[in-house]
């Protein structure tokens, strides 16, 4: 391998410095025995412990684990098919302003989409909660669905489609078992990303969220406003870990592919 | 040895008056915005038919395949098949398969899989499907691979698996779209042969959308010459090479001399007086020619001898003296200069191994031809 410049390398420690020394402060902190969230007292795990006796944070980190599978769900179904009718759909009246609103969530401040969201559920809901949270993330998280999977959609070879339904598959059949199964990894990065933006969106969710749906990230703002409590510490690194594992699993499950495929082609030539 | 008294059939159904055509396409237009890729458009295609669409890049052939398959949809016009108007039909409930220009194999599938595909969107029940499958992956040869996916095979079997899958449904009509195009030039030459072979036994009706002449003069029984969304000609490789009705398809097929001159009606033909000082070009024609009419006379670089002394046998002869000489192994193109500037391409076939070198650059050579050989084109 090349050797890095000092420049290069120098701008590369700083970035990285930049991204992950908070993250990695709180790790370390999560593990210190002291009382006192600033001072090291020690290596410790006793705040995982309570941590996990702590019922206010297990209903909420459970609330946000539903909202966030609920939001990923809705939003891959509503974002593909979205996607679908504005690559595949044609020419249709409307559709270069369709498609320019899909991008509009993704640009909107968070306070402006949640105030208006609070007044649109008010209207309609006695109650808000879970299901007025989820329907607020799925508004924005499947605009980036969409946009995920038009980009797929955008370099699929369409003959593929032209082939099913010359072989005789209805439009339907043509979508789940020819275009469905290309487009999946997209449709999976798709979900993730849902997944992941309705798991820390604190905004939105305290706008329209009510009785009984306290999320993670409003329960941790809340407490943090009363003071750092260390099982924040133990809480955030837990999750460090899970989209951690997550992000490894997924992008060595790709590359894996990658390379079997690329040595499939060699052997078939 | 095969019988060689036996007759040979010959398969020409567009010249029976009481065949029906399998497809008609019936003053068919279609127009993209402003721009017209298909222009009124009359054809008959007949069962069993190797029918070559042959044209430019934007002659309007891919659009009348399409507009076969059912992914395009007519301006104006009709479409008949076996009598009936498909033109509402939509592409999944045509008896028509298309193979792709790309092969459309879907990545996911297996090559099995693949060729199932159509077959299991049939009402065939599930045993008989498999024996289909057995049988296309033989008549292919890819019994071998049909646990593979597409990207584990190479292009010419992926290409042997789109044929089988297109095939698989026994359609009445089979649309290739530039099939060999992906191919190198062994591998097509081979697959040509091959799928004239498959069609004699399967006895679909193929039609096959190429701008490469060649592949359209070897595989196809009758070749519709394209441009600007019109047909120029339709007729068989040989009536297109050896009797072209303009100067367009001369040119478009193979090599052609084109000489520009004025007629004059003589006894048993007429001459054509392309330069001051050369003696006119004897020729035969059936059209009707009248005295000073402006025609161009189409001879191939082959039906003319190159020769240090004009052959007395043929009608023809012209004088010049050579420009430049193009060694092809199986031939040698001569680019002969005449007296009054006229370049003409001459080819002589190379018979013998080791023949010595007749003529070489500036060299005077007499060009002589019989007065059948070229063709008088008055478009």
């Amino acid at each position: 391998m090349k050797k890095m410049s000092w420049f290069n390398l120098t701008s590369l420690t700083l970035g990285f410095a930049f991204l992950y020394i908070p993250m990695i402060i709180l790790v370390i902190f999560s593990f210190n025995g002291g009382r006192n969230v600033a001072i090291w007292g020690g290596f410790s795990t006793k705040w995982y412990g309570e941590l996990f006796h702590d019922e206010k944070f297990l209903d909420a980190a459970w609330v946000t684990l539903r909202v966030a599978f609920a939001t990923a769900t809705l939003s891959t179904v509503l974002g593909t098919i979205t996607a679908y009718v504005l690559v595949r759909g044609g020419k249709f009246y409307g559709r270069t302003l369709f498609s320019g609103m899909t991008y509009a969530p993704l640009v909107m401040p968070d306070v402006i989409l949640g105030l208006s969201l609070l007044l649109l559920f008010k209207a309609m809901f006695n109650q808000m909660g879970m299901l007025t949270i989820v329907l607020a993330h799925t508004t924005f998280a499947m605009c980036y669905v969409s946009v995920v999977v038009s980009s797929r959609l955008l370099t699929f070879d369409q003959s593929l489609e032209e082939a099913a339904s010359d072989l005789g598959a209805s439009a339907f059949d043509t979508f789940i078992n020819v275009t469905l199964p290309n487009i999946a990894p997209a449709v999976i990065s798709g979900w993730l990303l849902a997944f992941t933006l309705s798991l820390d969106d604190l905004v939105i969710a305290s706008f329209t969220t009510g009785p009984g749906a306290t999320t993670l990230p409003i329960e941790i703002f809340s407490e943090v406003r009363r003071g750092v409590k260390p099982q924040i510490n133990a809480l955030s690194t837990i999750m460090i870990a899970i989209v951690t594992v997550g992000v490894l699993i997924f992008s060595f499950s790709s590359k894996r592919r990658t390379l079997k495929r690329i040595a499939d082609e060699q052997q078939a030539n | 040895m095969a019988e060689l008294s036996k007759t040979p059939v010959v398969f020409a159904p567009w010249n029976d008056p009481n065949e029906k055509p399998l497809i008609q396409f019936k003053n068919v237009t279609k127009r993209f915005g402003d721009f017209t890729a298909i222009d009124n458009l009359t054809l008959d295609i007949y069962a069993k038919e190797f029918f070559a669409l042959l044209g430019p890049s934007g002659c309007g052939k891919t659009t009348l395949m399409r507009m076969l398959a059912g992914f395009e949809m007519p301006s104006e016009g009709q479409i008949l098949l076996g009598g009936q108007d498909i033109v509402k039909v939509p592409p999944n409930k045509r008896p028509v398969n298309m193979m792709f220009q790309s092969y459309a194999l879907f990545p996911h599938l297996s090559v099995f899989d693949n060729i199932a595909f159509g077959l299991r969107r049939s009402d065939m029940p599930k045993d008989q499907i498999k024996d289909r499958v057995a049988e296309m992956l033989r008549l292919t040869r890819l019994e071998k691979f049909a646990k593979r996916k597409p990207h584990q095979i190479s292009g010419g079997q992926r290409q042997r698996v789109a044929l089988a899958r297109s095939l698989a449904k026994a359609p009445k009509l089979l649309l290739l779209d530039e099939p060999l195009g992906a191919l190198d030039k062994k591998l097509r030459n081979d697959t040509q042969f091959e799928l004239m072979d498959i069609q004699e036994k399967t006895g679909t009706t193929f039609v096959i959308v190429t701008h490469d002449q060649e592949e359209a003069m070897t595989v196809a029984s009758r070749i519709a010459v394209m441009d600007n969304g019109k047909l120029i000609q339709v007729d068989t490789p040989s009536g297109i090479y050896e009797e072209p009705n303009s100067v367009y398809v001369a040119d478009f097929i193979g090599d052609v001399n084109i000489i520009e001159g004025n007629a004059k009606v003589v006894d048993g033909g007429i001459e054509i007086h392309y330069a001051e000082g050369a003696a006119p070009i004897h020729a035969k024609t059936d059209k009707h020619i009248t005295d000073g009419q402006r025609v161009s006379y189409a001879i191939r670089p082959e039906k003319i001898a190159v020769t240090s002394e004009p052959m007395a046998d043929r009608a023809n002869h012209a004088h010049g003296t050579i420009l430049d000489i193009g060694y092809l192994g199986h031939l040698s193109s001569y680019f002969v200069t005449l007296g009054n500037g006229q370049k003409v391409e001459a080819s002589m076939t190379n018979s013998r191994r080791l023949s010595r070198r007749d003529f070489t650059w500036e060299d005077n050579v007499w060009l002589s031809w019989t007065d059948t050989a070229g063709v008088v084109l008055t478009e």
